[in-house]
């Protein structure tokens, strides 16, 4: 009756069982998860409308300009984290399967940035030269950007285990998330701002990877209790 | 030596004093039919056995261990079946069990097609979301059958079954008890299992 | 023994006892405090060399500014309390503080501003402290929105003290956060009052200030708390016994 100990899952192929769902399902419904992409790229081209639209011009607000569309993507990217799962009963099912629960929402926090934040720092290139960064500035664009978005989805997730299913959610969600990512936004900023003046932002990529890294130990496990209470 | 154990249960739900100084023992091969009307907290007490919902006082033992002293082995243990099926729609039954089974534990694609079978469920390759209601909480007991765990949580699982349905669920919990596992059911059907086995706990 | 002095404290009607004889010490406390920190500062304290009278608004302003973070921390810490121990009580004084601690965090913001307006000419400056201000502002909104947003008190409690401990870790990273931008944009600074080099007649009203808001903040806690254990207790017993 109880499972034999050499057939149980350990965590980590729990894990990777739970990635392969999650990937399965988005291939099945790729549209959803495009629709944020969309949404950086209009925010991005309306810097350029409501302000003056010369490169050079450009070229001085395009880091905040990059980061502030970003940030915004990705909160409404937030809501396909739990959305699905708890709607069907899901979430629950995961909460009480007897793998480390923090675990397994780190393997879903990781395929949610793999659809939603490694696309967007892959098109952040070509809407940072539209917004007048010179091609010398886009490796650093997208180191710090990647950087940084690891940072947003993870704290994102515990925003969003907080607030899924709640009414008005999403602008609880992005109440409650703004204010915890400004220091990402504050230190990605300032290293796109100086990869496009051509300078060297080592300093802010330092503490953008140690935020990352803080982020990836703690922030699944407050989202763990966040989810666990929302589930009550 | 009992498996399950109840003791002192207290449960809010808001304001309402759902569970008040609840206690029962459920041993190996017994089920527990808990039944009552509608809003009395039969849920609330399953959701509360599984770890859902937190327990304001009370204790649940397991094989005679607290139950919050390990929280993760007894999740591995058991099995909860919801209102929901937590099924995904996008995907097949058989897809559906290879995930959510593949969790806990290695299943191979020659069991869950066995599980389909004994369920019978023919249409295994569709999405759910284009099964009917019956046809999901068929593959929602395949998952409960494959999990192989000895405590079974059922919040009416043979609501939406028809009669044969209603067999299957009664053979499925007969075959279980047999193997020495338990049960905990709310429902206010007939379960069809043997008297000698079933135990009713009646929430007012 | 410890712990039964802490568990005691964790039952509502002994709490509501307690804060109750507690309170007009606080309320009599502050009131002193403030009203000899006002004088002081208004009235005896010398004008700066610099900045003549309007420096005087630094004995709301400080004062409540560092209230605002302690407030958090208290509503954090209380939160952590409850979680661990599951003591309704202690989920109830962490309720408390985040109206309280919204509201210093407002006093510190105007009265920034209205330092700012003699000071820059114009009343907002994107001076690290008042930007802090306002982010700490915005975090305790989002508490208040969560707290609303749930109806059921319990997982309200549980969900809103979640927020409160990431909140607590993230307050500083975001201070530093933004003081360094701030440091990197050379942007103006109202605060640039360092206490080491204040002299003491202005030094201590500023300290009796400090003193006066805490035991305020007290008081306003106890206050709320109260009425918070009465709310969620309305049902039991000892509450027919107490208002009798």
């Amino acid at each position: 009756m109880n499972v034999r100990p050499d057939v149980r899952s350990t965590p980590w192929r729990a894990a990777r069982v739970l990635a392969a769902r999650d990937l399965h399902l988005a291939l099945r419904r790729p549209g959803e998860w495009l629709l944020p992409l969309g949404f950086f790229l209009v925010v991005t081209t309306l810097f350029p409308l409501s302000l003056n639209p010369e490169l050079s011009r450009l070229r001085d607000v395009a880091a905040g300009a990059l980061w502030v569309a970003a940030l915004l993507s990705s909160l409404l990217a937030l809501e396909l984290l739990f959305r699905d799962d708890s709607q069907d009963g899901s979430l629950e099912q995961l909460a009480i399967c007897g793998q480390p629960f923090a675990w397994l929402l780190s393997a879903k926090a990781a395929v949610h940035w793999l659809l939603t934040g490694l696309p967007l720092v892959l098109v952040a290139p070509l809407a940072a030269i539209a917004l007048g960064a010179p091609y010398a500035s886009l490796p650093g664009v997208l180191v710090a950007l990647a950087l940084g978005s690891v940072s947003l989805s993870l704290i994102g997730a515990v925003g969003a285990g907080l607030t899924f299913g709640l009414r008005r959610g999403g602008a609880l969600l992005a109440m409650i998330v703004l204010p915890l990512a400004v220091p990402v936004l504050i230190f990605g900023a300032r290293a796109t701002e100086l990869a496009i003046k051509g300078e060297v932002a080592t300093a802010p990529l330092y503490l953008l990877g140690a935020m990352a890294v803080l982020a990836a130990t703690l922030a699944p496990l407050a989202a763990a209790a966040a989810v666990r209470v929302s589930l009550e | 030596m009992s498996q399950l154990t109840v003791e002192n249960l207290q449960l809010w739900r808001g304001e309402a004093h759902l569970l008040k100084n609840l206690g029962f023992a459920v041993d190996a091969g017994c089920c527990l039919q808990v039944r009552g009307r509608n809003g009395v907290g039969k849920t609330s007490l399953l959701r509360a056995l599984c770890g859902l919902t937190l327990l304001e006082e009370g204790q649940i033992r397991w094989r005679g261990q607290r139950v919050a002293a390990d929280r993760s082995a007894f999740h591995s243990e058991l099995a909860y079946q919801g209102h929901e099926v937590a099924l995904k729609g996008d995907l097949s039954a058989s897809e559906n069990l290879r995930y959510g089974v593949g969790l806990r534990r290695e299943v191979s694609a020659a069991e869950i097609a066995a599980a389909l079978q004994r369920v019978a469920l023919a249409a295994t390759d569709i999405p759910v979301r284009q099964l009917s209601a019956g046809q999901r909480r068929r593959v929602a007991l395949a998952r409960v059958l494959l999990l192989d765990v000895p405590l079974w949580l059922m919040d009416e699982p043979t609501s939406n079954l028809d009669a044969d349905g209603h067999a299957l669920v009664a053979a499925l919990l007969g075959e279980h008890l047999a193997a020495g596992g338990l049960a905990v059911v709310a429902t206010h059907q007939a379960l069809g299992v043997e008297a000698s086995r079933l135990q009713t706990l009646e929430l007012d | 023994m410890a712990w039964t002095w802490f568990h005691k404290y964790g039952s509502p009607p002994h709490f509501y006892r307690l804060a109750g004889r507690w309170l007009p010490w606080l309320s009599w406390g502050a009131a002193l405090a403030i009203a000899a920190g006002l004088i002081g500062g208004l009235g005896l304290a010398p004008p700066d060399y610099q900045q003549g009278d309007g420096f005087r608004i630094i004995y709301v302003h400080a004062p409540a500014a560092w209230l605002s973070t302690m407030v958090y921390t208290v509503m954090a810490v209380s939160a952590a309390v409850g979680l661990i121990w599951r003591m309704g009580v202690a989920h109830a004084v962490s309720a408390s503080c985040a109206p309280i601690g919204a509201s210093f965090t407002a006093v510190a913001l105007l009265t920034g501003m209205l330092w700012g307006r003699p000071m820059w000419g114009t009343y907002w400056e994107w001076d690290p402290r008042l930007t802090s201000e306002l982010l700490l502002l915005f975090l305790y909104l989002g508490y208040l929105g969560l707290r609303n947003a749930i109806d059921d008190t319990a997982r309200a409690d549980r969900a809103c003290a979640v927020l409160a401990i990431v909140g607590v870790v993230n307050v500083p990273i975001i201070h530093y956060s933004v003081i360094w931008w701030n440091s990197l944009h050379q942007a103006p600074s109202v605060m640039k009052f360092g206490r080491a080099s204040m002299p003491a007649s202005m030094l201590v009203p500023l300290l009796l200030m400090l003193l006066g808001f805490t035991l305020c903040f007290g008081a306003l806690l106890l206050v709320r708390a109260r009425g918070e254990v009465l709310r969620r207790e309305r049902n039991a017993r000892w509450i027919a016994e107490v208002l009798a």
